[in-house]
Formats: C-alpha cells, structure tokens, sequence
C-alpha cells in the first residue's frame, strides 16, 4: 500500500516535470508592458512554446542575474546601455547570434548602435526592441511653464512634484544644470562632483516633492487625480494620459529628452536558446511589433511596423516632440564600471536628507 | 547494557529522522547562506576590479555618517513602534481575557486575526487608500466641510508609524493574551480586598504577570519593524530611508554586494544586541520569554 502511493507520487512529479520539458518553457525577465496578453497567447499557439513573465527593472534584472550567474532565465530584456560593463564583469549573457535574427526586421540604425553600444572584445549582446525617452509628464492647465526639468524644483509646484529617485533624474537634472553628464562618464572624479551638484539641488529642493514614485501605474494615478501636477516619467505614459484627458501630455525638455533602447538579450545559461530566439523575431515581426506600439505607445525598432500604427501614435510624436527636440534627444551611451556606485551613494544621501 | 542500547538506538534514531527536517532546513536555507554572506562582507573589490579581504566594508558603516544615522533612526523608531503597539494593544488584550464573556473574548480574537488573512501589501494598500490626498478620509473631511481643502496625509513619519503599528498588532496581541489568560483572577480580587488602587493593582500585579508576554511581544514586534521594508517605504515615501532599504540599495542601485552583506550582518548584529540590552534592564530571560 505504501509503495503504491509513493509509486503513484514519483509518477506524478516526473509526469509534471516532463510536461514542462516537452512543451518549452521560454522565461522571460521584462519590463511591464513589454509582453502584452494577446501577443503572448499568440506566440504560444503558433510555437507551442508556453511563456512566464517576470517583471522587473534594469537593476533588479541584473542583480538577479548576478545571483545565478546568467541563470534562471531565457531570455532579458535590459536597456542597451546598461549591458556592456556588467558584461565584462559578471559575464551575465551570451554572444547574440545574429544569424539566428531576421535582422531585415529591424530598423538598421538601431541595430548597428545596439550591436556598437553592448559589444565586449569581439561579440556583441543584444537586438534592440522598443524605445522611447525619459521627459515630463505635465498638467498643462495646472503648470502651463513646466518646459524644463527646473519644473522638478519649480517652487510654484510646491507639493504637485514627483520623480523616480533613480539615475535618469540625477542626469536629467544635471543637463538641466547646463552640463553634460555623459561626457564626464569617463573621469569619474568630475562626475562625482557633478552629481554633488545635482544632489544639493535636489536636496534643497525636497520640500516641493510628494513623493518619489517607484511603480508607473501609481505615477499615472497620481497625474489622473490632479495629486501630481509635474513629474518626470517615460514619453508612453504622458500619452497614455493624454488619450484619457487632453490636459495632461508628454513634454520634451529643453535641454533635452533622455533616450533610451530596450533590448532582448539572452542569459548565459538559457535552457531554451531557441525560444528565446523564435520570441525575439516574433515580437519584432512587423504586425506584432505594431499591435505592441499601439497599445504601450513605446516606439518600435521593427522596421515596417510603421504601416500598422493608428494615426495618433504619430500624432502624439509630432505634439510632444519638435524638429529641435527632437536632435536634442540624448541617448544614453554604455554605462561605464563605478558610476553606479557613486550614483547609489547619491540617491542615499538624497533620501535620507530631511 | 545490550538491552539499554538496543531499546534507545531506535528511539534515536527516530529523534534524529524527526529533526532532519528542521536541521535540514536551517543548515540549507539560513546557516550556509549566511557565511556566504559573511565571506562576501569581508571582501572588497579594488580599484582594478580584484577581490581583496578586507575590513572596509565594516568601517565604511562607521565613517559615513549616512549609514548609522540611517540605521540609529531605523532602531529608534523600531523602538517606539514596539511601545506604541503594547499601548494599544495591552488594553485589548486585557478586555479579551478579562472582561468580555468567553464567547464574545473569542469573537473579538477572530476580528483581531481577520486583518492578517491578506498579504501585508494589501493592507498597507489599504491604508494608502484611505489616507491619500484623494483618499477616502479626506473626502469626508471635507464634504462634512471640517477642511476646505484636502490634506496629504501620507509620506511621512506619522503615517509610517501607523502603519507599522497596525502590521505588528497581532503579534503583540497573541503573546499577551495567552499570558493574561493564565493569570488567576482571584489576584486582583484579592488586591482589591486589600486596598490597592487600580494603578498599583495594574503595575504591581497585572504587569509583571504579563512580563514574559510582554518580552516575548516585545522581541517579535522589534525584529518585524526593523526588517521591514514595505510599509516604510510606501508610507512613509520620501523621508523614510530605512536601514532595510540601504542594503536593498547596495545590491541592487549600486551593485555593491559586499557592502550590503557587511550592512546585513550589521544589522544582525546590532538588532541582537538592543534586544539583549532590552532583556538585561527589564530582568528578562530570554528562555522564560519563549517558554
């Protein structure tokens, strides 16, 4: 009788355990928003691949792959410039094969500066699949002058202001400031002094801040309910919220948006390297890629997407974002090793400031 | 001698197979961990990207004086949250055991409990709801025209503390009423014959009764609130830097793994040794405490 159960037992957990092998499994780390629901059940019918998404960020997905050296996950998609550093350290990805990409996909441009921006010694790391810039999300009837990151330490906001307390705010403020932060990527000395800068500024200015939001959806609800009236927060969400109510929108700063490409790139120790790879073409396969774009308002790097898009998706564009604007965007080059430190310490010091 | 060994051999053996379990458990999932973490805090990485030993990590602590003002505040408001919580919870507890009837002491316990069926998350969602600036207590506020305007009430020391508060209630409730529960009431009775006041009835007799509840409350509410990390950081928003929150920063903004595991041990430590401090002045055991 004994033996039975424990018969029956094995049986069942080498049955789950077989099941899970013989479908595929393609574990995918992501932004929210970057697998929407239909794509998903989608690429599951067409491959039979099943798909399960963690959400994350650039930090935590590298943290968590330094956990496991590259393991855990098939497939992850990190900003372009945050992957070459951590990749000579840590060695958290594999060679892209980029044989294995239908690069005609692919906006050329953005292929060549990913491919540019995440190479170590002779392979590059990723395929570049949406992007989109860090700006202000404004209430125009609320704060008509908001035009510049100073709109985050405008006392006429007092109590209306939110943030990230996040890296893209210490360099936003810095251009802000009249510098440039990614030239002094490479002298960290000056950078360390350019981000006491910005620190104090903030500082200073923190008696004007509601909070610092830390989840986009809770950012938009603040904007929705007219608790946040200025915030810096991703181009996709101020349209979003432009759709709902014609007050709120998307601004270009003047001294400039922040550009930034999401990639696809794969773990060291992927175990489905070929999902990963039949995930990446589908999700830039010109219909998906647009069903992607119509509905998160990211921009695509696939490169015939453009005849699927609805009207507004270019109309948004074209309000927020002069000719001017639109050269002064600032794409973020490779992060080199150390700066995150003395950024970590700044966003401390930050915080704990009273 | 052969009858004896042969007769506990197997009474050994089955001890050692009931405890595989648990020493399993704490060999794999909290000692070896732990020394990991230990030999990662002891190391250092230098300017070239090489690891070295080194003791920085610990100093670091000690020299910038963001890191242990960070985590004197964290200990001191875990401090006060423990008080807090045994004043608000003291009162229930003792009505639970000792003035409401049996069946209705059992209703009021199953209300007590009912909070804690949702995930901490919830609750502190549920809280941000009711006290947002668009929340529900600012509505009413104002349409029963108290304030004109409605008032941000949370991202801010109060709010924090009120949620810390409510999330370690219960486990100060728990240990207090299983201690008040077995406390005869022919005591007090009999203090009253004698003439005492409620209040030295309440701290000459009722208190040190409770006293290894209130110990043993004391140490788990303490240990919650400093680990904590939720409700600090969404209640209490941009002021509230918790010394939880340092380590998550330093392995996760800074990529500082060395840093955080030596902020970790810190904190260990530090926590282990107010909570001595804590036994030693009250004239606590600990073993009394958890008996």
């Amino acid at each position: 009788m004994k033996k039975g159960v424990s018969t029956i037992l094995c049986g069942a957990l080498l049955g789950l355990s077989f099941n899970a092998q013989a479908e595929g499994v393609l574990r995918l780390l992501t932004w929210k928003g970057y697998a929407p629901q239909p794509l998903v059940e989608k690429f599951e019918k067409q491959t039979g691949v099943k798909v399960q998404i963690t959400y994350s960020n650039n930090e935590e997905m590298i943290a968590k792959l330094r956990a496991t050296r590259g393991a855990g996950f098939d497939l992850a998609q990190p900003s372009q410039d945050r992957i070459a550093s951590v990749q000579a350290k840590f060695r958290l990805y594999q060679p892209i094969d980029y044989s294995k990409v239908k690069t005609g996909q692919i906006v050329p441009s953005m292929l060549e500066a990913v491919k540019k921006n995440t190479r170590v010694k002779d392979a590059s790391y990723a395929v570049p699949f949406a992007y989109g810039t860090s700006g202000l999300i404004v209430n125009k009837k609320a704060a008509p002058d908001a035009t510049d990151y100073t709109a985050l330490i405008d006392p006429a906001y007092k109590g209306r202001i939110s943030y990230r307390l996040k890296r893209p705010t210490l360099i936003a403020m810095a251009f802000a400031l009249g510098d440039d932060p990614f030239a002094k990527y490479s002298d960290p000395d000056a950078y360390k002094q350019l981000m006491e800068r910005v620190r104090d500024k903030l500082i200073e200015a923190k008696p004007l801040v509601k909070n610092y939001w830390s989840n986009g959806d809770s950012l938009l609800e603040m904007m929705r309910s007219g608790e946040v009236t200025v915030a810096m927060g991703w181009d996709n969400g101020g349209w979003k919220l432009h759709a709902e109510n014609p007050d709120l929108d998307f601004v270009a700063p003047k001294s400039g948006a922040l550009g930034w490409i999401d990639t696809f790139a794969i773990p060291a120790k992927s175990k489905n390297i070929d999902a990963a790879y039949q995930w990446i073409n589908f999700m830039l396969a010109p219909e998906n890629a647009a069903f992607f774009t119509n509905q998160e308002k990211y921009g695509t790097a696939s490169r015939d997407a453009g005849k699927h898009l609805n009207p507004e998706i270019r109309a948004n564009f074209e309000r927020s974002f002069s000719q001017a604007d639109i050269d002064n965007i600032k794409w973020y080059p490779p992060v080199p090793a150390k700066i995150e430190q003395i950024e970590g310490k700044i966003l401390d010091q930050i915080k704990a400031a009273r | 001698m052969f009858l004896k060994s042969g007769l506990e051999q197997p009474a050994r053996l089955g001890l050692w197979l009931l405890l595989a379990p648990v020493i399993l458990w704490l060999a794999l999932l909290i000692i070896i961990p732990h020394i990991e973490l230990f030999l990662m805090s002891l190391r250092v990485e230098d300017d070239w990207g090489e690891a070295a030993w080194s003791l920085d990590n610990y100093r670091h602590f000690f020299e910038e004086r963001l890191y242990w003002l960070t985590f004197v505040r964290t200990a001191a408001y875990s401090l006060l949250v423990t008080f807090l919580t045994f004043l608000v919870t003291f009162p229930v507890a003792f009505y639970i055991t000792k003035l409401a009837r049996p069946k209705a002491g059992m209703i009021l316990m199953i209300l007590l409990l009912l909070p804690f069926w949702v995930s901490e998350l919830v609750r502190v969602y549920g809280w941000m709801i009711l006290l947002r600036e668009s929340g529900v207590i600012n509505h009413f506020l104002v349409s029963l025209g108290i304030i004109d305007t409605p008032m941000e009430m949370l991202y801010n020391d109060a709010a924090m503390l009120l949620g810390l508060v409510y999330t370690s209630m219960l486990f100060m409730a728990v240990p207090l009423i299983s201690s008040l529960e077995g406390m005869d009431d022919s005591l007090i009775e009999a203090a009253h014959d004698l003439g005492a006041s409620k209040w030295v009835i309440f701290t000459r007799i009722v208190i040190p009764y409770a006293a290894p509840g209130i110990t043993s409350g004391s140490i788990v509410v303490f240990m919650l609130t400093l680990g904590n990390y939720l409700t600090p950081n969404l209640m209490g928003g941009k002021n509230s830097l918790w010394f939880t929150e340092q380590i998550y920063n330093e392995f996760i903004a800074s990529f500082n793994w060395n840093q955080g595991a030596a902020f970790g041990f810190l904190l260990l430590l530090l926590s282990s040794f107010i909570v001595w401090l804590g036994l030693r002045l009250s004239g606590q055991s600990l073993g009394k405490a958890l008996s």
